[in-house]
């Protein structure tokens, strides 16, 4: 099987924070200086700085590190920065258990220094109809389950979040869900080589509120599926049930793929709004599979994604 | 010092105009977060809202009171829940959407909670074209029918608001409760009235609910 792979971009090439910070000008003087370069269409060069890059442009750090769904913490996105610090995340260590040959207790420096960081930057899509652009640095879920041996029987990927009800309000207040926060992959959606285990961003390590130390990342699929704050994976025969599956299961189904032609129950997902404190900022199309489609179409060719959505 | 009733009319038109001043700030110093549409989307929905539940307040406290000439503060407060609300709808389509009618079409016909939402600007559209004393006059009874429609155009707005959370439903719940005591008043004033009326008996000072 072969999978063209968004091509993996190496640490050095990561831009320098501070030229992200100051992208805009950058990028305008840019725009004229390819203008002037090509005289033979002037007018058309000029305004190209003002067309959507055809790369994809991270979103401010600020933001990502100031907007987040955790609901442990809180149910406002703006609160949890602040709430998420007292997480405890030091020493910290996973356990891989079920239908493997050699369950292991991982300590994390261990994995982070058996698998080295790679680079991904990846579209990221909440079910809420938002999106971002995020750098992540982390390595192939299916790098680490290789480690251990799944066994034949292994056919689905049970994985936990944290539990510390005296860092999480809303743990300790047994409030809306069910505690720990829990999710699942089919395996050859946890082997596919875009779903990542991601210890970093923007080049440094994760912060609390972003899933720190080890969160899962699955781009084409809504956001409440990239799990935070990982100490447990367990190789299963069955399908797990998995915590926002559990509280609306006609709303947040397990497969929860961003599809721009199933709705939500009770909103559409035929747009999305990219971060941006920037009140003119056009909203984009959403693309099958969140634009992963040539990658994992694949994986679900024979079914019906509005049942199995 | 003693305000006239029109001093105090301008001096709450002033004070409906504030909430609006504090965004058209925070717009400005780009002081709206990191989802900046969604924030101007919610405090504009917000403010509609609120003085959707002023106005309803407004019999209550005239009854409650027994101090008369709060109607012109009740139209007041209704045409700002309009105002707010027809800001809130026209950042949707201009601003979020920037006029992309093809997108707009199916996000309304693909989120049920935008149904709720549009039901209550219709009415609340509906109700400020009736506002004028003129209108008031030349539709009679009707009138007073048309108006007691602000009661579901609560009902949606709240609906509006909570369908679109994801879990958390505390703030719109907050609303809810407090629609539901200013409508829990009228309903329990209304028995009352009837009551009286079927007695036929002379209750002292007569209540004039001036709905």
């Amino acid at each position: 099987m072969s999978i063209n792979l968004i091509k993996a971009i190496p640490g050095t090439e990561i831009t320098d924070e501070e030229i992200f910070v100051n992208r805009r000008a950058f990028i305008k003087s840019m725009g004229v200086g390819v203008g002037i370069v090509s005289s033979l269409s002037p007018f058309k060069s000029l305004f190209a700085s003002d067309k959507e890059p055809k790369l994809l442009e991270s979103t401010p750090l600020k933001l990502i590190e100031n907007y987040n769904n955790y609901y442990e913490f809180s149910f406002k996105k703006e609160d949890v920065n602040t709430l998420a610090q007292s997480l405890r995340i030091d020493p910290w260590s996973v356990e891989i258990s079920g239908e493997v040959e050699k369950p292991t207790v991982f300590h994390l420096e261990d994995l982070l220094k058996r698998f080295p960081a790679q680079e991904r930057l990846y579209r990221f899509r909440c079910v809420e109809g938002w999106s971002m652009v995020v750098p992540w640095q982390g390595f192939p879920l299916a790098d680490l389950l290789q480690a251990v041996k799944p066994l034949s029987t292994a056919h689905f990927v049970r994985l936990v979040s944290t539990s510390q009800p005296e860092a999480m309000p809303n743990l300790s207040k047994n409030a809306m869900l069910q505690w720990p926060y829990e999710e699942g992959l089919r395996m050859d959606e946890a082997m596919h080589p875009l779903t990542l285990l991601a210890s970093g961003m923007y080049g440094k390590s994760l912060a609390k509120q972003n899933g720190a130390p080890l969160r899962l990342v699955v781009p084409w699929k809504y956001g409440f599926k990239s799990i935070k704050a990982i100490v447990k994976i367990e190789l299963l025969k069955r399908a797990p049930l998995t915590t926002w599956n559990r509280f609306a299961p006609n709303e947040y189904g397990f497969y929860a793929n961003v599809n721009p032609a199933v709705p939500h129950p009770r909103w559409s997902q035929n747009s999305e709004r990219l971060l941006s404190n920037e009140l003119w900022t056009p909203r984009r199309t959403t693309e099958l599979f969140n634009g992963y489609a040539e990658q994992v179409a694949h994986l679900y060719s024979a079914m019906d994604l509005r049942h199995f959505f | 010092m003693k305000l006239s009733t029109q001093q105090l009319k301008t001096y709450s038109i002033g004070l409906c105009l504030v909430p609006l001043l504090g965004i058209v700030f925070d717009i400005l110093t780009n002081n709206l977060g990191a989802n900046a549409m969604q924030a101007l989307h919610i405090r504009l929905g917000d403010w509609a809202l609120r003085f959707l539940c002023i106005t309803l307040l407004i019999s209550p406290l005239q009854s409650m009171t027994k101090w008369r000439g709060m109607a012109d503060f009740r139209q007041l407060f209704g045409l700002f829940s309009f105002f707010y609300a027809f800001l809130h709808v026209l950042a949707y389509l201009l601003l979020d959407f920037q006029g992309q009618w093809s997108l707009i079409y199916i996000d309304i016909l693909e989120s049920s909670y935008l149904w709720f939402g549009l039901i209550t600007f219709v009415i609340l559209l509906l109700l400020a074209i009736s506002s004028p004393n003129a209108a008031k006059k030349r539709l009679g009874v009707k009138w007073k029918k048309l108006h007691r429609f602000i009661y579901l155009a609560a009902a949606t707005a709240v609906l509006h608001f909570l369908w679109q959370l994801k879990g958390n439903m505390a703030e719109p719940l907050f609303y809810m409760l407090i629609i539901g005591l200013l409508l829990l008043f009228r309903v329990v004033n209304y028995y009352k009235n009837r009551k009286f009326s079927k007695l036929m008996l002379p209750i002292g000072r007569k209540k004039v609910i001036d709905e």
